[in-house]
């Protein structure tokens, strides 16, 4: 920052709007806003370059809550419209707020070829397992036999891992975090924020109205060391109350082991999230309870150019190659002939 | 008839020249034998030399159909004159068939005692089957009605190329253009545009260059000097306002007007598109001049495609999307939201046979009243109609002029004839086009009613990225003002009436409707988009026998000029030629009240002059049509 800039520093409640917020109270949602709010102010991501795009869901109302530019669209499209506003003003931050059913039902196509093509979004997926907005129907990632309205006998959908997606659809950066571990997932927001290309972040957040205590396994106070491993670079995967377990390596397959009797951190796995090859990261995002301690933290973050980079960069390549253009000799391209 | 002496240079030979004012060619064959190529070739020859042209292409969905089939037949039609054209031409005066599968699927439209050329090597047993012919068809006694010649163009393209060292494939290949070289010598086309242009496609390829120059110069010479061709004709040059023309497309003008657009606001563009025929020949064009700013995204579907293109009008980009009728289905939802966030956005839909994916490379008019009426809720949105190929240049503008100057979406509806078709361009002078003035607001610290409006009751368009406009848009109802979302039941009503009136509004600043014959009188004929050349041309041949017609061509169809209802209203009787089963007929009963009929056609291909001119007689006369 240059010293004759007056630069006024952003506070958490200077993102918030006029707008009461509508989520059912004890909703996840609430940490998450809170979080990114922080998370913007201390970025310090100046209010009118910040757009805010979501579908349609609970999680959509997002963009109301925060003072920025914002656009509340229609439903499972919030990727489509933030890759139209990142290619008109690749200078903007933007943001994409969705959910399981928006982002990965509806949705899911966008959600794939933006993330493949890399524009420079930073995607929060509330993952709730439930469709609330409709009042209770099952979503994608809804286990399979969960009774719900539109499942009375059991859901038969079998449920997608949306880490999995992303990084199938090849994803530069991957993570998951919870709505309840508010540092963590401060901590999961901003590297998302800084990461350059399409940021994808998993958010286990609870509905307490549909679908409460979903992600009671990892959240609870007495399971959650359990059944939830933190994700470290170059770390070795440990976790348990004690921090006396951990994932090992055999062959393919995760395991866990207890650590002693011979077994060092020095044989367990150690994670890489910048490892190029997303074998390990899809790996990570198959462990799941009850079978194994659900991976938190960044499972990925890789670099790759990003889509609005490399197309600026193509025009800039064709003005150098054909001149900025001109309206004139555009119309006469092509054989042409006079009458007198 | 003149009569003159053509050397080949040992022999003399008479041949007689007649002088003709217009001629319509049509090149037909297997869709890999060039024929798109040749007629092209011919078009840009025939406008160089001087005559009005005016072309259509007709093609095959299957990119390459089983060779010698029936499905897999191209043509290109070419109309030329020495008086002004207004389409490709009605029968057909020359067909040159490359095959028995292409003199099957285009024989009935040659006239009595027309030119009929043919490979006759094409016409083996094998290719005889493959069309559904029992007999050869060039020995039956139906063809003396026709002047045939049957010409073994395999084997003599092959012996012209023999110094090439070519062989098979390569040499099979350059047989459109000895078929091309023989109708040059019979219309007197000059063929240095084509012996230009080959140089410039095959110069890296000079083996290639050659056989295709011999290809032409052979076909031309053959002409010449075979006994078997007793007569040419010459077309003489048209009357054509003077300037710098070019041949162009509905499609390519498109194009070429929308960067033009966003070049005159100083704005990038954008173009959204997901691939469908037949518009993707707009993304292509598009595709090639980035040195304009231009951003094209090809999108993973219809419904990315208009979203992206929503999020870059919401970010100050001139943002387009383009697409056929299958495409707006998927965009309504879409287009919706764009009248809702008062977005300018531009919409084109180049329209195809339809239902569903119908007839995709054929041409009709059937999605007016999806362009009208196909979203939930009420949801007005301005449509414009381009009436020409050149026109398309114009309108695309002029789209962009109402999207930003009212905040609105506009649907820009053309079709397959005229995205394909195409006709010589007078090249604007860039200082002559209208300019568009685009205003955003400025920078604020004392609060921001996105929702306020000017007389035209247009939003103010503040971009994502100007300090103290933050504001939240969306699909859900706004209040009037502030824009937060609000579901206050006067104040829907309010809104409903506000969006309405806006869009209403743009009638106040689109020209009044141009006459064409008397301001009043025995009938009326009324068209949209791609029907003026035929209907224009029909009431033009109608009058001249003394018929009392007129008539008047709709480009802005919602709204519509404010005059449309007097004018209707001046004449006793009204027909509404439409290729749909009647959709503007229908909006103009309900509108006016008046009894319009529709004279309608949907075969997936244009009305031809005479099909309008019968059904004004049929009108005059009283008779139903």
């Amino acid at each position: 920052m240059s010293n004759d800039t007056v630069q006024v520093e952003l506070k958490p409640k200077d993102y918030a709007t006029d707008q009461d917020v509508r989520w059912c109270p004890g909703c996840g949602d609430y940490a998450i806003l809170a979080q990114a709010k922080k998370v913007l102010a201390g970025l310090g991501i100046p209010r009118e370059n910040l757009v805010v795009v979501s579908g349609i869901g609970c999680s959509s109302r997002f963009p109301y809550y925060i003072e920025s530019y914002g656009f509340h669209s229609i439903h499972g499209r919030a990727m489509a419209i933030a890759t139209g506003v990142k290619v008109a003003n690749p200078e903007l931050s933007v943001w994409v707020v969705t959910g399981d059913g928006d982002g990965l039902s509806i949705g899911g196509n966008h959600l794939l070829h933006t993330i493949r093509r890399n524009v420079d979004i930073t995607v929060l997926l509330f993952n709730n397992q439930i469709y609330g907005l409709t009042k209770g129907q099952y979503s994608p990632t809804s286990p399979m036999g969960k009774k719900t309205k539109s499942s009375p006998q059991g859901s038969i959908d079998f449920p997608l891992r949306p880490l999995s997606v992303a990084i199938g659809a090849e994803a530069t950066f991957v993570a998951r975090t919870i709505d309840v571990n508010v540092k963590h997932l401060g901590y999961i927001l901003e590297r998302a924020a800084r990461h350059k290309g399409t940021s994808f972040i998993e958010i286990y957040q609870n509905c307490n109205i549909f679908n409460d205590g979903a992600f009671e396994y990892v959240t609870g106070k007495d399971v959650k060391d359990e059944n939830a491993v933190y994700l470290e670079h170059n770390k070795p995967l440990i976790f348990g109350k004690d921090r006396d377990k951990g994932i090992r390596l055999n062959g393919m397959k995760p395991e866990i082991v207890s650590l002693g009797n011979g077994i060092t951190e020095d044989d367990l796995l150690f994670h890489d999230e910048k490892a190029e090859d997303p074998s390990l990261a899809y790996l990570l995002s198959r462990m799941h309870y009850p079978n194994a301690p659900e991976p938190m933290g960044v499972f990925r973050c890789v670099e790759r150019p990003t889509y609005e980079d490399l197309l600026m960069d193509q025009i800039e390549s064709s003005r150098k190659a054909n001149g900025e253009g001109d309206l004139e000799s555009l119309f006469a391209s092509g054989e042409t002939w006079t009458v007198d | 008839m003149v009569v003159s002496t053509q050397t080949d240079g040992k022999s003399v030979r008479q041949v007689k020249v007649i002088e003709t004012s217009q001629v319509t060619v049509r090149f037909c064959g297997d869709s890999g034998d060039g024929m798109q190529l040749a007629g092209t070739q011919m078009t840009t020859a025939s406008a160089i030399f001087g005559n009005d042209v005016s072309t259509f292409p007709d093609f095959p969905a299957e990119i390459r159909a089983p060779a010698g089939s029936l499905a897999g037949v191209s043509g290109f039609q070419l109309n030329f004159s020495s008086h002004l054209l207004r389409t490709p031409g009605d029968r057909v005066t020359a067909l040159i068939a490359m095959n028995p599968a292409a003199l099957k699927t285009n024989i009935a439209d040659l006239e009595p005692g027309g030119i009929l050329v043919v490979n006759d090597d094409a016409f083996s047993k094998t290719n005889l089957a493959k069309a559904g012919y029992d007999e050869n068809p060039l020995d039956a006694a139906g063809m003396s009605q026709f002047k045939l010649f049957r010409i073994p163009i395999d084997k003599l393209n092959a012996k012209v190329c023999e110094s090439t060292g070519l062989t098979g494939r390569a040499v099979s290949r350059c047989r459109n253009f000895f078929a091309l070289g023989l109708v040059y010598w019979l219309y007197g086309r000059p063929m240095d545009p084509t012996l230009r242009w080959i140089e410039s496609k095959f110069g890296g390829k000079p083996v290639v260059a050659e056989a295709n120059t011999l290809a032409l110069k052979g076909g031309y010479y053959f002409g010449e000097t075979a006994e078997m061709f007793p007569v040419r004709y010459v077309v003489p040059k048209a009357d054509i306002p003077p300037g710098r023309y070019r041949r162009i497309s509905g499609n390519v003008a498109t194009a070429l007007g929308l960067i033009t657009a966003a070049r005159l606001a100083g704005k990038p563009l954008f173009y959204g598109s997901y691939p469908i025929t037949p518009a993707s020949d707009i993304l292509h064009e598009l595709a090639r001049y980035k040195n304009f700013d231009v951003r094209t995204f090809q999108a993973e579907d219809e419904i990315s495609a208009i979203c992206s293109t929503l999020g870059a009008a919401y970010t100050g980009n001139f943002a387009v999307t383009g697409t056929s009728g299958p495409g707006i289905a998927l965009k309504s939802e879409a287009i919706g939201l764009a009248v809702m966030t008062e977005l300018p956005l531009v919409i084109v839909c180049v329209q195809r046979g339809g239902p569903s994916t119908g007839l995709p490379t054929k041409t009709e008019q059937a999605d007016l009243n999806q362009a009208l009426f196909g979203r939930n809720g009420e949801c007005p949105v301005c449509i414009l109609a381009p009436a020409t190929p050149g026109e398309c240049f114009d309108m695309a503008i002029e789209s962009f002029r109402i999207a930003t100057e009212y905040m609105v979406p506009v649907i820009m509806l053309t079709d397959g004839y005229l995205a394909n078709g195409a006709e010589p361009w007078r090249i604007p002078d860039v200082a002559s086009l209208p300019k568009i003035e685009v205003k955003h607001p400025a920078a604020s610290e004392n609060g921001f009613l996105p929702y306020a409006r000017d007389a035209k009751l247009a939003r103010p368009w503040a971009l994502p990225g100007t300090p103290g406009l933050q504001h939240r848009i969306g699909g859900l109802e706004k209040a009037d003002g502030d824009g937060n979302v609000c579901y206050d039941p006067e104040n829907h009503e309010h809104m409903i009436h506000t969006r309405q009136k806006k869009v209403e509004g743009i009638a106040e600043t689109i020209p009044p409707t141009e006459m064409f014959g008397d301001d009043s009188g025995e009938l009326l004929v009324v068209g949209w988009g791609s029907t003026y050349g035929a209907i224009t041309s029909a009431v033009e041949r109608c009058r001249a026998k003394g018929m009392d017609v007129s008539s008047i061509h709709i480009r802005y169809l919602y709204p519509m000029p404010k005059d449309i209802g007097a004018i209707l209203k001046r004449f006793k009787k009204v027909m509404v030629p439409e290729m749909n089963l009647g959709q503007l007929v229908q909006l103009l009963r309900a509108k006016f009240l008046v009894d319009a009929k529709g004279l309608n056609k949907v075969q997936g291909k244009p009305f031809m002059i005479s099909d309008i001119e019968r059904g004004i007689e049929d009108t005059l006369n009283g008779k139903a049509i």
